[in-house]
């Protein structure tokens, strides 16, 4: 379960007789399925999918967050809960402060209450970009505490993935034990009848694919997320062959059952809302 | 023990030679007629203490070498040493059954028990057979369809864990191995029978957990658990996976690391040089603590079982709370 297993995309997604194409400097940036060359601006527009291709970009758990609650409404918590170094595992610190340094974040995931078209929800979101997204005991004890607070406020749970960490090693065995946690959590919500919406992401992976991301009462993917158990190039050593196009995707997962439905970026939000709505009509929701 | 030299580990091999010595004295001495009782005497005394010594300050690589000892007893050896009228169950009633997982019902002196283990083969042929312990999704599917079962009937259930972990192939992401281990991992979290998890040899990450939360988790003195294969580990940190050993030391994954980070409850002993040497030792302790943990548990309501086994993985974690310490 592991993040550095991640592919690379130029197998799958890029044909190899395609061209390099100079890209110029500054404001374009190039598209990392179709190649082309759009204005930074553009796909910064277009939530950072390719308004060519639909190719869904990697965006920071803030992003998402700014995408999926009502402007002003998402309310960070358990911030309060940050990281310890307690195996002495080597470049551990350095990797959390270099990761806090990029991301703005104190953990990979932020949680809290927040709003979805006025509807009030417990949201959890985990940021690639921090630590490859990874589960450690943070993450294992702020997604606990954010469920254990949805069922004391009687609040459906959204947890957007974007973890192709998958378990912390950082962490050891301790990482594998906040699967267990967090899972322990969803039961308790699903006891209650408390609704949990799995949004899974680009990459998913490893012991967060093994535990919460896919134990939603709904799964949702973004398009051609990889969403995984052991990373591609894991199983290409076992298999001692190259894995055939589209494995792992999102795609492939709703053709082998695992996923409920496939929502671009643009229209998740208003899919979270909408199958939220049917489940239990918003009123019932609102707590505060 | 006559094939014990097949299989000395690295770290035995004073051990082993002085032994030799002994042996080649005894001979020569029988062929010349000569009495070296004296020299034998003391001999055998420098192999005592030198064993000892040994044993007394193992460094988690060479743990991971007993764990990894081709001659270990595996989940069906402790099924036929503790248990009585086993019976194994097949399937997942859904898609096939997995010969790495296997379960079935059977008899703790008097009291019926599902267990669900994973089996590694004990040679290469049953290896094969058995997937080298590597769960498929089926199996823990089966797993979960035999602990439903044991809810049911009010059975309790011991699981034994040896693997090193889920078989990351092409037809365990097509059906799903992700999404089974987890399905277990909440159910396990509150299946309404007590669970007693035994690691038993090899903890691998999500396979292992996939049959591992439950009220009480007991691991072997010279078993292992850990989030990624200590190969994996020293790809990763040094690009050379030979330097596993520095990365068993690292990942803490031992059963006395486990115990003082909470992870287990109890370590279960073995004789000195390894479960292999002594099985019948090694499953005689095994049992005694699982008769006496189960009285325990059969006797606590339901309801304080189930808060105690969420309250247990809840409180596990290391980070720290800077609005809680500062109240
Ligand atoms: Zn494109």
């Amino acid at each position: 379960m592991a993040w550095f297993h991640r592919p690379k995309y130029t197998i799958i997604r890029r044909p190899a007789e395609k061209s390099e194409t100079k890209i110029p400097e500054g404001m374009w940036v190039k598209c990392e399925k179709c190649d082309s060359i759009l204005l930074k601006q553009e796909l910064d527009d277009n939530l950072n999918v390719c308004p060519k291709c639909n190719f869904h970009g990697r965006i920071t758990a803030k992003r998402r967050v700014e995408l999926t609650a009502d402007e002003g409404t998402f309310q960070a918590m358990f911030e309060n809960i940050r990281p310890v170094d307690f195996l002495k595992f080597p470049q551990y610190p350095e990797k959390l402060a270099s990761s806090e340094k990029k991301t703005g974040l104190t953990e990979s995931v932020l949680t809290g209450r927040a709003k979805i078209n006025g509807m009030q929800v417990a949201l959890a979101v985990t940021d690639f970009f921090f630590m490859g997204g990874s589960l450690g005991s943070v993450m294992g004890e702020r997604i606990t505490s954010l469920i254990e607070l949805a069922i004391n406020e009687n609040l459906p749970v959204i947890i957007i993935s974007a973890s192709g960490g998958g378990a912390r090693m950082h962490e050891g065995v301790m990482s594998l034990m906040q699967m267990a946690k967090i899972s322990a959590g969803l039961a308790r919500l699903s006891d209650k009848k408390l609704p949990y919406i799995s949004v899974l992401t680009d990459p998913t992976g490893g012991g967060v694919t093994a535990s919460f991301a896919m134990l939603g009462d709904l799964n949702i993917a973004e398009p051609e997320a990889l969403i995984m158990f052991a990373g591609p190039r894991v199983i290409e050593g076992t298999i001692k062959q190259k894995l055939p196009a589209g494995f792992q995707r999102s795609e492939f997962l709703q053709e082998h059952g695992m996923i409920d439905t496939i929502v671009n970026r643009k229209d998740m939000k208003n899919t979270l809302f909408n199958l939220l709505s049917n489940i239990r009509s918003p009123k019932q929701y609102a707590g505060r | 023990m006559a094939d014990e030299h097949y299989h000395v580990l690295e770290f035995e091999k004073p051990v082993y030679e002085l032994k030799k010595k002994i042996e080649e004295l005894k001979h020569s001495a029988r062929e010349k007629n000569l009495n070296v009782d004296a020299e034998v005497k003391a001999l055998e005394d420098k192999v005592t203490s030198l064993r000892s010594e040994i044993y007394k300050n193992l460094d988690p690589w060479q743990i991971v070498q007993i764990m990894r000892h081709q001659k270990r007893p595996k989940t069906l050896d402790y099924i036929s040493m503790i248990f009585t009228d086993f019976t194994e169950m097949h399937g997942d009633r859904s898609f096939g059954d997995d010969k790495a997982v296997i379960g079935g019902m059977a008899k703790l002196n008097d009291i019926p028990v599902m267990l669900v283990g994973i089996q590694k083969g004990k040679d290469t042929k049953e290896n094969i057979m058995r997937n080298f312990g590597c769960g498929l999704p089926e199996g823990y599917r089966k797993a979960l369809r035999l602990m439903k079962f044991a809810e049911k009937f009010h059975m309790p259930v011991i699981t034994f864990i040896d693997t090193n972990g889920a078989f990351p192939g092409l037809e365990g992401e097509e059906r799903g191995v992700a999404e089974a281990i987890a399905r277990n991992l909440l159910e396990m979290s509150h299946l309404k029978v007590p669970i007693i998890v035994n690691v038993i040899g090899e903890g691998g990450s999500g396979g292992a957990l996939g049959i591992g939360v439950g009220d009480r988790v007991l691991m072997f003195k010279y078993a292992t658990y850990s989030v990624i294969s200590f190969e994996g580990c020293a790809s990763i940190l040094w690009k050379d996976a030979a330097k596993a050993s520095e990365a068993a030391k690292i990942l803490k994954p031992t059963a006395k690391d486990l115990l003082q980070l909470n992870v287990i409850d109890e370590i279960i002993e073995e004789p000195m040089e390894g479960a292999h040497v002594d099985p019948e030792t090694a499953a005689a302790n095994l049992k005694k603590a699982l008769v006496a943990h189960l009285s325990i548990l059969l006797e606590t309501p339901l309801e304080e079982l189930l808060e105690k086994r969420y309250k247990k993985f809840r409180s596990m974690g290391v980070y720290t709370d800077e609005a809680q310490s500062a109240i």
